[in-house]
């Protein structure tokens, strides 16, 4: 299951960044793949979509998000949290 | 060139159903923003909103009425009749084919369209009352004002998000000065506070779920209201001949394409907007005491829009007022405008400048006058109202004391 997640998620970024998901690492920034903020909305949007999860995320303060959106792992490591809390 | 004022406003809004109540209400300060008391707002994560409240349709228009008028027209017929009656103006014969109505609404009669998608998809109905269409079109308000008050002249709706209004009066200013028009109802209005219309406004993730902040630190977006606000514009010549009261002169407008985003705004385009008003009434920015912002509490908008004004007023950027009044009424979207020129004339004719409320920590990027909390007494002689939208459309409208 976790590992069923973590290739969502990368689907869903590669998706946004106009990208193969091997391309993506798990380092990797949103800034770094070319993401913007339209794109994060986006991907927001599919995860909710993908995983029937809401996500905490106001795009007027994305710094001060519950939601880690500083690289791959750290939005695959939210999202498993969130799953863990709304579907547990 | 025909010089231009304007003769008579109304409005109804989440600050009052009245100009009176309203500027009593931007005066104290007060905020129109609470819980939305709308259907299935337990499905909804933004759950506040501007409404207009203590308003009761059955108590202004019949059941024939309102099986044509969405609450879009009910609201612009209302400030229609204020503005109106405010004008002292009787439309018959030549002043009737001179007079038409060019309003601003973005989502026109979008409750409409909500109520019936309901009854169709979610109840399974396979009918729908006849008037749906004529109900729900942007120009339905348009279309009413004129048949109620027997204006022949152009007419029609603008639509360009929360920049309506102001394009709606730009137009309206422009067919006067022209000489196209005599006399032009306008302004806008605006009614989206309905399930279908928060959930789409939710889903960009750009509405704050506690309050309107504008310029503040703090801030953490916009908050959507409803309402109209309604003008007579007029052909000074044409006032001054029947001795009208005259609330304020338009003298300069300007609108420009950022072409760059559909959602994020430009300082480049803004400005370009506010250099162009400036320009076309003839005036230097020094000469501007009061700006009435867009302003809408968004992190995007509020720090494009100080960089837009500080980079065309220079120097000057220290000494101008500039607030939003979304703070207080919400942000309604394509009748912001309308709603906000009312503030400007409160500016130029009372010598009161509407606060920003809601304000509680200065932020760098903002570091305008904005008026916080408290309004001030000041005596203006011109003020700019801004309106920037999403899709990159920027329209600026310049006043002036008379």
């Amino acid at each position: 299951m976790s590992g069923q997640v973590e290739n969502r998620i990368i689907e869903i970024i590669a998706e946004q960044a106009v990208l193969e998901p091997s391309d993506i690492t798990m380092s990797q920034s949103l800034e770094d793949l070319g993401i913007d903020s339209m794109g994060l909305v986006e991907a927001i949007f599919s995860i909710e979509e993908s995983f029937d999860i809401q996500v905490p995320f106001n795009a007027n303060e994305p710094e001060k998000s519950e939601f880690d959106i500083s690289s791959v792992q750290s939005i695959v490591t939210a999202v498993r949290a969130l799953i863990a809390e709304q579907k547990g | 060139m025909h010089r231009v004022v304007i003769t008579g406003a109304g409005t109804i809004n989440p600050l009052g159903h009245s100009v009176d109540e309203t500027n009593e209400a931007m005066r104290e300060g007060r905020c129109g923003i609470g819980e939305l008391d709308i259907r299935d707002v337990d499905r909804l994560a933004v759950r506040i909103g501007a409404q207009v409240t203590g308003y009761d349709a059955d108590a202004r228009f019949n059941r024939q009425q309102q099986a044509l008028y969405d609450r879009f027209t009910q609201f612009t017929l209302i400030a229609a009749e204020e503005a109106i009656r405010q004008s002292g103006l009787e439309f018959g014969g030549k002043l009737a084919a001179e007079t038409g109505v060019v309003l601003g609404t973005s989502g026109g009669g979008l409750g409409t369209l909500d109520d019936n998608y309901r009854a169709v998809y979610e109840e399974g109905k396979n009918r729908v009352h006849p008037f749906i269409v004529p109900k729900l079109m942007n120009n339905a308000a348009a279309s009413h004002v004129s048949m109620t008050y027997n204006l022949k002249g152009p007419s029609f709706t603008v639509a360009t998000a929360c920049a309506s209004s102001n394009h709606a009066m730009g137009q309206a200013f422009n067919l006067i000065r022209s000489g196209m028009a005599r006399v032009i109802v306008t302004g806008g209005s605006e009614s989206m506070l309905c399930f279908g219309g928060v959930k789409a406004w939710e889903g960009l993730r750009v509405m704050s779920k506690d309050a309107c902040r504008p310029f503040s630190a703090n801030r953490n977006g916009m908050v959507q209201g409803e309402g109209a606000g309604v003008f007579v514009f007029e052909d000074f010549e044409h006032a001054r001949a029947r001795g009208a009261e005259i609330l304020a002169e338009v003298i300069g407008f300007s609108m420009t394409s950022d072409a760059s985003d559909i959602v994020m705004p430009s300082q480049q385009g803004a400005a370009r907007a506010i250099s162009g008003a400036l320009e076309d009434a003839k005036i230097n920015a020094d000469q501007v005491g009061y700006i009435n912002a867009h302003g809408t509490g968004t992190a995007a908008n509020d720090k494009t829009e100080c960089a837009a004004v500080a980079s065309v007023f220079g120097r000057h950027a220290d000494k101008v007022m500039i607030s939003s009044t979304k703070s207080m009424h919400g942000h309604l979207i394509g009748g912001t405008g309308a709603v906000e020129l009312l503030a400007c004339l409160m500016a130029l004719k009372d010598g009161v400048i509407a606060p920003t409320i809601g304000y509680e920590e200065p932020d760098p990027e903002c570091a305008l006058d904005v008026v916080p909390n408290e309004a001030r007494e000041a005596s203006v002689d011109h003020v700019l109202s801004n309106a920037f939208a999403f899709g990159g459309l920027n329209a600026v409208l310049a006043l002036k004391k008379v």
